[in-house]
């Protein structure tokens, strides 16, 4: 097997005076997306911060492309081609969608074939080009802390609860656009809650409890497994929403 | 006993506990060790400095805010008491009214304050009160019907406190018993006083609750305590208490100014003081008002003596001129901020453990 | 940036109710010059502290330092070139004036470098401390200041071009304020196109609202940060000798005194808004005129007055920066 694009080992995050992380261990394969599942206060947001050093691990590995990030800053990990959505979209208010996207696009402006591809699948973002991010509904602010991830071509994607507050016409194009990242260039390591739009999109998955990773294995299996979702999620996906 | 006295607030440190006693011992006999008006005046002085240090401590030490209006208050207490005697006269019946007066004005105007801006950030505060300070500064100086103007105010204590005054005629240990020891012993006791309350104030509930707001403010409020009411309350306890320095201050010197009430200068020493004396240990503020003091009447002579041997090197001789003593104190508080934000107490408490 | 143009109507509003109270449409006009150059004078001084800290939540109580640093350097250099300043020749005068405020500008921008280094990285973060040690800052720059210029007051005379007044009819314009007013629009707008129309001023508007995310989308923050603070310091520098040429006088404590109204503009503006900084400048300078003529026992409580009054209307300033 090949060696994956991403791999923690024994990560330990310490915010303040509390321990969040306590050993957390999974991959991320090269080109797949995996599902990063677990109950509110497992501990996903701090993994995912973690990665991106918005927070610093206090012990273990953060292994991406065969090299160590853990501790690096920030901006030198996004360099290497790590894009981040957190939960709260962090969309700039005051600048406009444009501007968001400009910004978003390190090496120069934005490229058309791209933006084009990026309009289709989030029409709105054409539409409000010019008008403060501020201005947009939840579900287009959501729409904009997505294409900001991917103007430009990144290997790994973080990202942090794609589908809150989503209609359902708007997670359909989340999932396609989702697909045909990681078919081409982008593998993914997401965030979610919402277990029918996990279950469709992850290729593997990883849940965690109290801090560290209990279970991974293929999304198929885990989907199958009745049991083991009541155990680690306390409820089964088929019940969920 | 000595427990109960200072509210079960130990130095917990032997060196502590020696400066401590030395300085509480020391000011009680200063008139007759060192005779003199100079060092009667800077003993009363450190008495009073240390009650405002020891006050400006509980708002920055203990509830973590950073206020440049600390002097204001010791202005208010101090022209209080000055006006007071000018109008009605060298009476204690003026003197009282003054203290209060001055207690009025400074809790109204602490309160006011914070309840307008500690809701926000400790920033905010600290530049609105330094805001305030200075526009309070410029209209007691733009007022001087009333406060004298840049000049202050010069007038005379009740007769028990002037040195005409005689205390059973007599001497003793070779020390005249005059209105000013009386005046001295006066400043003395109400200082200590004061101090042993604001040492209470802190280890009490109360106390703890600022402690537990100034840690971690969201988790003090989550756990359901009021921030802004608590700080507030401690503002206004701090402007109470440092609006009494200024009412004994205008008691021992019979003239009342700007420069040594209101002025940023002053708010600058006590910040020094509390800093480099050891935040959130009231006993900081003790060290640090007598270093302080001593610093500003005796640094210089030393800096004098320095100065004299450089006086070829043209930049050097400079830093060591005697009105540098400022520059040298505020390298030590910059120093002090970053490799021992508990001041000295601090120090002095880890070499035990 | 959202249209919000009620804040900026306060500017004419203040102008237009002074007028009757003011009486006299001449001094009228005289004082609305006169607060328009104070204003933006101390727009000059503030606009940087405003950005840094909406950049990186630093707020420095040693801004005054620089302020203070830029009008010794001014005078020193104005002092030198004394026979150009004295001739009676505009382009001598400028001659003058030029270097000595670009070396103001110079000497308060690397102290700014340095300043950012020394005192204020290791705080980053820890807002009491900041606030203790910037204050340390100043006091040490103040005495610094004495030691090398000496504890005396310096005198600045303006240089013969820029003294007297323009007259227009009955109305009589400073010709300093003048071209204190042109100084401060040309750096407003050199920051407003800054700002608006190049990167950096996009990742500098990004950052002061989300920090953050900036450094996710892979820029390095505290680069722009330390270019930011150099920058401002630097027009600090410059606001200190447009002020001491104002003043025609130049202490150490210029600093401090220049620096509390430097913080109630930033307050007023709300903290991190360049435009509420330059429109909470102005009413400022305005207000403070015009009240220093009707009632000037008042003066500087109007300050405080102007302060609360728009703090109870919009109690994150005029123009609140949109945070995280």
């Amino acid at each position: 097997m090949a060696e994956p694009l991403l791999s923690l080992r024994g990560v330990k995050t310490d915010i303040g005076r509390y321990h969040i992380l306590h050993g957390v261990e999974f991959d991320v394969p090269e080109g797949g997306l995996t599902m990063l599942l677990g109950r509110n206060g497992a501990g996903k947001t701090t993994t995912l911060r973690t990665i991106m050093g918005l927070w610093r691990a206090t012990a273990g590995e953060v292994r991406f492309a065969g090299r160590n990030i853990a501790g690096l800053a920030t901006p030198d990990i996004a360099r290497l081609g790590i894009a981040y959505v957190p939960e709260s979209m962090a969309i700039f208010a005051d600048l406009t969608v444009q501007e968001n996207l400009t910004l978003a696009a390190r090496s120069g402006p934005p490229d058309q074939k791209r933006l084009d591809w990026i309009f289709s699948r989030f029409e709105a973002l054409k539409r409000f080009w010019t008008l403060p991010a501020g201005n947009l509904s939840g579900g287009q602010k959501q729409m904009l802390a997505v294409a900001r991830a991917i103007i430009e071509p990144r290997r790994l994607l973080l990202i942090d609860e794609p589908t809150k507050g989503l209609a359902p016409a708007i997670i359909t194009n989340m999932i396609d656009a989702f697909r045909e990242l990681k078919d081409g260039e982008a593998s993914l390591l997401v965030v979610e809650q919402n277990f029918a739009f996990a279950r469709q999109l992850g290729d593997t998955v990883a849940v965690m409890d109290d801090g560290k990773v209990a279970h991974t294995g293929s999304m198929a299996a885990f989907a199958a497994d009745d049991a083991l979702q009541q155990h680690l999620l306390g409820m089964g996906m088929g019940e969920h929403q | 006993m000595v427990r109960a006295i200072l509210s079960d607030d130990l130095p917990r440190s032997r060196w502590l506990a020696v400066a401590l006693v030395l300085i509480v011992v020391g000011l009680a006999v200063a008139p007759f060790l060192f005779p003199g008006a100079k060092s009667l005046n800077v003993a009363a002085k450190i008495c009073v400095f240390i009650v405002l240090a020891a006050s400006f401590d509980l708002l920055l030490g203990y509830t973590g805010i950073v206020s440049f209006a600390h002097t204001m208050f010791f202005g208010i207490g101090a022209y209080g008491v000055a006006i007071a005697l000018t109008r009605l006269g060298a009476e204690w019946t003026a003197v009282a009214v003054g203290i209060v007066a001055g207690l009025i004005v400074a809790v109204a105007l602490a309160a006011l304050i914070g309840l307008f801006s500690l809701r926000v950030r400790t920033i905010f505060f600290a530049m609105i009160t330094l805001a305030v300070a200075s526009a309070f500064a410029i209209l007691a100086s733009q007022l001087p019907a009333l406060t004298g103007g840049e000049d202050g105010l010069n007038y005379r204590l009740p007769a028990a406190l002037r040195a005409s005054f005689s205390l059973a005629d007599g001497t003793l240990f070779g020390v005249r018993l005059n209105g000013r020891l009386v005046d001295y012993y006066l400043v003395y006791a109400a200082s200590l006083v004061l101090v042993l309350v604001l040492l209470r104030v802190v280890n009490s509930p109360f106390g703890s609750v600022l402690m537990a707001i100034r840690e971690n403010p969201f988790r003090a409020e989550a756990i359901g305590y009021r921030t802004v009411v608590y700080r507030t309350i401690a503002s206004c306890i701090a402007a109470a208490v440092a609006a009494l320095a200024g009412s004994l201050l205008a008691l021992w010197s019979s003239q009342t100014n700007p420069d040594t009430t209101l002025s940023f200068d002053i708010m600058v020493d006590i910040l020094l003081m509390v800093v480099i004396g050891g935040m959130g240990t009231m006993y900081g503020a003790v060290l640090g008002a007598v270093l302080l003091v001593f610093a500003q009447n005796y640094l210089q002579d030393l800096l004098g003596i320095a100065n004299q041997a450089l006086a070829g090197v043209p930049l050097l001789a400079g830093l060591f001129h005697p009105d540098r003593w400022l520059l040298w104190l505020g390298v030590a508080f910059i120093l002090c901020v970053y490799f021992f934000p508990t001041g000295i107490v601090g120090s002095l408490r880890n070499r035990r453990s | 940036m959202k249209k919000d143009w009620l804040p900026l109507l306060l500017i004419p509003a203040v102008a237009v109710v002074a007028l009757p109270l003011v009486g006299s449409p001449t001094s009228w006009v005289t004082l609305t010059a006169a607060g328009l150059a104070m204003g933006l004078m101390i727009f000059v001084m503030a606009s940087g502290l405003t950005l840094t800290f909406g950049l990186m939540d630093v707020l420095n109580f040693g801004h005054g330092a620089f302020i203070a640093v830029g009008a010794f350097v001014a005078a020193s250099v104005m002092l030198a070139l004394s026979p150009w300043m004295t001739v009676d020749s505009l382009w001598l005068n400028l001659a003058a004036v030029g270097p000595a405020v670009l070396a103001a500008m110079v000497v308060s921008g690397v102290l700014g470098w340095g300043f950012e280094r020394v005192i204020v990285r290791p705080v980053y973060g820890q807002h009491l401390r900041q606030i203790l040690v910037t204050t340390g800052g100043l006091i040490v720059a103040e005495q610094l200041l004495k030691v090398i210029w000496g504890p005396d007051q310096i005198t600045l005379a303006r240089p013969t071009a820029l003294r007297g007044a323009f007259l227009l009819g009955d109305v009589a314009i400073e010709k300093y304020r003048v071209l204190a007013v042109i100084v401060g629009l040309v750096v407003f707008a050199a920051l407003a196109i800054t700002l608006n129309r190049t990167r950096i001023g996009l990742l500098i508007r990004a950052g002061v609202e989300n920090g953050e995310m900036v450094e996710a989308l892979g820029y390095r923050i505290r680069r722009l940060f330390v270019g930011v603070f150099v920058a401002g310091s630097a027009l600090a520098g410059l606001g200190g000798a447009m002020w001491g040429l104002y003043q025609e006088t130049v202490t150490a404590a210029i600093g401090a005194q220049v620096a509390v109204l430097v913080f109630i503009v930033i307050i007023i503006g709300g903290l991190g808004s360049v435009g509420g900084c330059f429109v909470g400048a102005l009413l400022v300078g305005l207000s403070a005129n015009y009240i220093g003529f009707i009632a000037p026992k008042v003066a500087l409580g109007s300050n405080i007055l102007l302060m609360a009054l728009i703090l109870l209307w919009r109690p994150q300033g005029l123009y609140p920066v949109a945070k995280r």
